[in-house]
């Protein structure tokens, strides 16, 4: 799976799960700050993504992501590791 | 003691989503009951249920505010947000006033089995997703509506079982009356989907009669052979006279008293003496003796037992004058609903002048026939009326309230 699948399924997701506008959806938007995603939605982020690419995030890698360039890129490596 | 008031009420159930269709359904009386097919496959002694369109919550309610919304929240959202509207209270009220919820509850069955599957597939139980916990658990509803309405006052479940509803309104008045708050958003919530009432089901206490599931609730009929299990929401908005007053409210009723007390008895089979203090003490409470009671709505679910030990109780406090029906004859058996919706009901019936008709009631009964059962809807002004609610356990609730 390359890049732009990776960044196609998971603003789907975050349009469709999320109700998230696509308007506010860009590689520099932050999780909390931008796209307005809590603590609790951080747990329906993790069960979310291992149903689409079928891992499971940490609450450690989540850290490491405040925005969505990182975690696209995060994915996109970890699916095609 | 403050006196009581109910200046707001909202309704979605199996005869109809709002107060409009509610009352007409009511009036011609039109039987919610149906048959679910899904029943049939999962092996049900009675596939007979009350059916309802589940509310479209995404076009005005956030995500967040969605997260923990359970099946039976989803109904008393839309319950809530019409009593709101009557009593002409919003957002911008509860925020500049303390407003507490006593809402009656007592299950949650989808979210919990969602959950155990889950877990039971990924042994991860962090896989199981974040709204689950608060659709889960028995106050998913009082949680979920005190968040989303952000009130300050106030604030817990009233797990009763068939009587959840009706102890809430009690509660309530106890609140309210004591000047411990001065409005309470009340009600009743009942969720609908099949997995809740299998083991119910289990027990052999539902109707067979699939062949007319419209005549199957025959509350007092002489030929019933079990109740129907139903659904959906009412809410109340109830506070002190005072500040109805200063609001410049219309009250819709009155809340003269709640009696209560429990059997001491059996898990699944009422009797008659508890039931009978419930509405003795009613009465004492609000210092009124039978013959003031123009109507009485029976809890009477069109169980063969429950019905007869009603029957005698009503008869030995009021004798056989009192009008009488059970309203769960249309609507099916709405459980921790059922005590709020019937005070809803009873409401509809004194702001429009009718009885509304405890339908499929053909031949009396032993006891049944010394009560006076209104099988078919009366033209009636109704000033005082009780509402009878029980439950497994034996808890009994009965409120009277009076028209504003």
């Amino acid at each position: 799976m390359n890049r732009t699948e990776v960044v196609e399924i998971v603003n789907q997701f975050l349009i469709e799960e999320f109700e998230i506008d696509p308007a506010v959806i860009s590689e520099d938007a932050q999780f909390i700050d931008d796209l307005d995603i809590d603590s609790l939605d951080f747990v329906d982020i993790v069960v979310i993504v291992e149903k689409h690419f079928k891992f499971k995030l940490t609450a450690e890698d989540l850290s490491k992501m405040p925005d969505l360039r990182r975690f696209y890129d995060f994915i996109t490596a970890k699916v095609n590791a | 003691m403050r006196r009581v008031v109910i200046t707001g009420t909202g309704i979605y159930s199996t005869i109809g989503t709002n107060l409009d269709e509610v009352r007409n359904s009511l009036f011609v009386g039109k039987s919610g009951i149906g048959i679910d097919p899904f029943r049939k496959e999962l092996g049900f002694m009675s596939p007979l249920t009350g059916i309802i369109a589940p509310p479209d919550l995404k076009q005005i309610l956030h995500r967040k505010l969605r997260k923990g919304v359970s099946e039976q929240g989803e109904y008393a959202y839309m319950a809530t947000l019409e009593a709101m509207a009557q009593a002409g209270v919003d957002l911008e009220y509860f925020e500049k006033n303390e407003v507490g919820i006593l809402f009656g509850n007592d299950s949650s069955t989808t979210p919990v089995i969602d959950a155990y599957n889950k877990i039971i597939e990924k042994k991860d139980t962090s896989l199981v997703g974040a709204g689950s916990i608060f659709q889960s658990m028995n106050s998913t509803v009082s949680m979920n509506l005190s968040v989303i309405l952000k009130l300050r006052g106030v604030n817990f479940t009233v797990s009763a079982a068939c009587a959840s509803g009706s102890h809430a309104i009690g509660l309530a008045h106890m609140f309210i009356s004591q000047g411990m708050q001065d409005m309470i958003i009340c009600g009743g919530a009942q969720e609908i989907n099949a997995f809740s009432m299998g083991s119910f089901d289990g027990i052999g206490a539902f109707s067979k009669r699939i062949d007319q599931p419209t005549k199957a609730v025959r509350p007092f009929d002489r030929d019933r052979d079990g109740l129907v299990p139903s659904g959906g929401a009412a809410a109340l908005i109830v506070e002190s006279y005072e500040s109805a007053q200063k609001r410049g409210a219309k009250i819709l009723a009155e809340v003269l008293s709640y009696g209560f007390s429990s059997n001491g008895d059996h898990l699944s089979v009422p009797n008659v003496s508890g039931p009978q203090i419930s509405l003795e003490r009613a009465l004492k409470m609000a210092n009124l003796s039978a013959k003031d009671v123009d109507y009485v709505n029976a809890h009477a679910t069109s169980t063969p037992v429950g019905d007869s030990n009603e029957a005698q109780a009503i008869f030995n406090v009021f004798g056989g004058k009192t009008p009488i029906s059970s309203t769960k004859s249309m609507t099916g058996h709405e459980m921790w609903m059922g005590g709020a919706s019937e005070i809803v009901y009873s409401i509809l019936m004194m702001h429009n002048d009718f009885i509304a008709p405890n339908i499929n009631f053909n031949n009396p009964d032993e006891f049944s026939a010394q009560i006076n059962i209104i099988p078919q809807t009366i033209h009636k002004n109704l000033n005082i009326i009780l509402s009878n609610s029980f439950g497994f356990g034996g808890t009994n609730s009965s409120l009277i309230i009076k028209k504003g």
